[in-house]
């Protein structure tokens, strides 16, 4: 009864704090139906294949991927010569044999390759907009996948009682709806080999897939742990309490 | 008085040890045949949870920090690098993040167990009074902790909470620049965050000791806090509390691994995977839950120095509790008007959260106002007054006997007839 209560107070509580983190924003969050999301969730192999090319022909033009290496294309399906080839189409800086900078075809081990050397240059190509790197971006963002999928698909035009700043462009999800991004996903922008037909809405989906793996490289094996580790603790549990039971059977 | 310890112990070799250190012995008397009450319910496994917590912490600490730099620079990236490229390190990095919120959930509900139980009064205030010295320990690592992975929040938590050693008179301003170590929160303060951070825990250790020292001099209170009158009323620690714990520190464990394993970032501020950026305010600076009825404290006083003062005096006050409670009958069983009030500090210390979470605006302000009023009157007017009002119910004459004695309650001092000579 008391640890019932106790347990209602703990649920209000989180509950009572939770708003606090919610966007405050009147645009409404998309609730897409994720392969990733739940605890048996795992990445759908194609869309995220379908994703990196996304990325690769659009996104990375602009925003790095920093902490993320070649290699990780593994976790999406990739075998390893195309990791290789793919690694290899890319040349990233270095120094050669005479001290001198240089360019070299990139290694599975390697960092994905930034399009801008540092911050300054970024900002002088884009408006003085700064992209942000993208390993991470699901994580970094109230609702994750959701929101990022939100920006992606939330171009309009501004309506006509706003100002738009020079440089800014009207976005549904982006919080003051003035983003210094260009509308990034056109229907047809890519072209899929596997014949899915490229609407804004399916690169995003796709793009943001691709996004979530590179944040959360772990995911599969942690979840696959997960119901691994909470179905032995269970039984340990049930173990624990019947000799529990035993032992205290000749307490009164 | 010097000379050798004379040992039980069979095996040889023990034997000699515990001659020349009777470690065995100790740890046979205090941990194994140490008398403890019969009666514990489930919320006296918090204790053992704590503790758990704490070394569970300082081991994933330990591998955190052979990886981790920390330097303003690299700091975001290392942790990444954890997460990344280190074998099993995101399982460390989660535990290690989620197991602060486990950590203080178990002590919040160990503290409100010794509240509704009467579990600081006489004998045991300083016991008590060693109880809030860790978890004032417990804030300041998790606070510093929070800042190492050099995020948004770690950057801008710091700078706001450093911030308000500047509400003091004259030396405000000095202080805060010794903390930082400079101008601004930056590269010194992170290193020598990241210090303290790892030598806190050992001190929290070391208090825990004395806590636990303490309790074996006064023995563990219980749900109808009596005192232990008889051997009836206790039972061996081994095996009867020993797998007790066991069972709920498998219930704890199943809990954290479900939150490290499918929402390992929920109680996480989704700022704190933005690197720190000097220039770069967030719309919305929070504190991680735990900290939220203090921050709400602070921001519910109109006047800076004022809001620092109440948010340390929160504490503060519990440091005297034992001597605010005039009542002598310790557990809410038996105080029909305590325990109301008792959950009303519930709901104001939820409210206070909740309140901490919001922009200081509208509604939350008063709610925020009336939550704190409600705090320090209920330790600084109710509980000095309730003693002297409350008809408490009949006490039981011994825990084995849970029975009343007809005719009305006598005082937990006055119950002396044996349980022995009952039919
Ligand atoms: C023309 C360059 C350019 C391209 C191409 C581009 N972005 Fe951006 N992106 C930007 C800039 C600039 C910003 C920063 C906007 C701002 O701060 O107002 C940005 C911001 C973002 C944000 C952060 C929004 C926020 O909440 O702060 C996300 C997410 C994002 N881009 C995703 C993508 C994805 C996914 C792609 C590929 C489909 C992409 N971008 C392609 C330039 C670009
Ligand atoms: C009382 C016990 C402890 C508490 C409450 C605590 C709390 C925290 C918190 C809240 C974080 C931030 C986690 C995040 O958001 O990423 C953190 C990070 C960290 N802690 Fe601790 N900690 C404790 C003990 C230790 C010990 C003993 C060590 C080292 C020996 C340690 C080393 C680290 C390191 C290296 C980080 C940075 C890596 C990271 O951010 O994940 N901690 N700690």
């Amino acid at each position: 009864m008391r640890a019932a209560l106790l347990a209602a107070a703990l649920l209000l509580g989180s509950i009572a704090v939770a708003p606090a983190y919610a966007a405050d924003d009147e645009a409404e969050m998309p609730h897409e139906t994720w392969s990733f999301s739940g605890p048996f969730g795992t990445f759908d192999r194609a869309a995220a294949q379908r994703g990196f090319q996304v990325y690769k022909e659009v996104c990375s033009n602009c925003h790095s991927m920093k902490e993320a290496y070649y290699r990780n294309l593994d976790g999406i399906g990739l075998s390893e010569e195309q990791v290789k080839a793919i690694a290899a189409s890319v040349s990233v800086p270095t120094i050669n044999d005479d001290g001198e900078p240089a360019e070299r075809p990139a290694l599975p081990s390697d960092h994905f390759r930034s399009p801008y050397p540092n911050e300054k240059a970024a900002r002088a190509a884009l408006n003085g907009a700064l992209p942000p790197d993208l390993s991470v971006i699901v994580k970094a963002r109230q609702g994750g996948p959701d929101y990022v999928y939100g920006i992606l698909t939330g171009y309009a035009d501004a309506p006509a009682t706003m100002k738009m700043g020079s440089g800014m462009y009207y976005n549904k999800m982006y919080p003051g709806h003035q983003i210094g991004m260009p509308q990034p996903l056109q229907a047809d922008q890519v072209e899929y080999s596997d014949g899915t037909k490229a609407t804004v809405e399916q690169e995003a989906h796709d793009v943001v897939t691709f996004l979530t793996y590179i944040a959360n490289p772990e995911m599969e094996q942690r979840k696959r742990a997960g119901v691994k580790i909470i179905l032995f603790l269970a039984m340990l549990t049930g173990v624990t309490y019947a000799v529990k039971r035993r032992v205290w059977s000749d307490v009164h | 008085m010097a000379g050798l310890h004379k040992s039980d112990v069979k095996n040889p070799v023990l034997n000699w040890i515990d001659t020349r250190l009777p470690i065995i012995t100790m740890m046979n008397k205090e941990y194994a045949v140490f008398p403890t009450p019969k009666n514990f319910n489930y919320f006296w496994n918090f204790g053992a949870l704590a503790t758990v917590a704490l070394m569970l912490m300082i081991v994933t600490g330990v591998f955190l920090a052979m990886n981790y730099t920390p330097d303003g620079g690299m700091a975001f990236d290392s942790v990444e690098r954890i997460m990344r490229d280190v074998n099993y390190g995101w399982l460390l990095r989660y535990a290690h993040a989620n197991g602060a919120s486990m950590f203080f959930m178990v002590v919040y509900i160990h503290i409100f167990r010794g509240l509704y139980y009467g579990s600081y009064k006489t004998p045991r205030e300083l016991l008590w009074m060693l109880g809030v010295v860790i978890l004032l320990l417990m804030m300041a690592t998790a606070f510093m902790g929070y800042v190492l992975p050099w995020g948004q929040m770690s950057f801008w938590g710091a700078t706001v909470i450093t911030n308000l050693f500047s509400a003091f008179p004259i030396v405000g301003g000095p202080i805060v620049t010794w903390l930082w170590g400079g101008f601004a929160v930056g590269d010194p303060t992170l290193h020598r965050f990241f210090s303290l951070h790892y030598l806190l825990p050992f001190v929290i250790l070391a208090v825990v000791f004395l806590h636990v020292a303490a309790l074996h001099i006064t023995g563990s209170n219980n749900p109808l806090g009596i005192d232990v009158k008889s051997p009836q009323d206790t039972l061996p620690f081994h095996p009867y509390y020993t797998v007790k714990d066991s069972v709920g520190l498998c219930v704890f464990l199943m809990v954290w691994a479900g939150f490290v394993f499918f929402a390992p970032n929920f109680f996480g501020d989704p700022d704190n995977y933005i690197q720190a950026n000097p220039l770069q305010t967030p719309s919305e600076i929070v504190p991680e839950w735990y900290l939220l009825p203090f921050y709400a404290i602070l921001r519910s006083v109109p006047n800076k120095l004022g809001g620092v003062c109440m948010m340390f005096g929160a504490i503060l006050v519990l440091f005297v509790l034992p001597w605010l409670d005039t009542s002598p009958v310790r557990s809410a069983k038996f105080r029909p008007l305590y325990r109301i009030f008792f959950w009303v500090l519930a709901v104001a210390c939820v409210a206070l959260a909740a309140v901490g979470a919001h922009r200081p605006e509208g509604l939350w302000v008063v709610l925020g106002r009336v939550a704190t009023t409600y705090y320090f009157l209920h330790f600084l007017v109710i509980l000095p007054l309730l003693g002297k009002i409350e008809r408490p119910l009949p006490l039981p004459e011994s825990i084995s006997q849970p029975v009343v004695p007809r005719g009305g309650g006598p005082l937990p001092t006055a119950a002396t007839a044996k349980p022995m000579e009952k039919p």
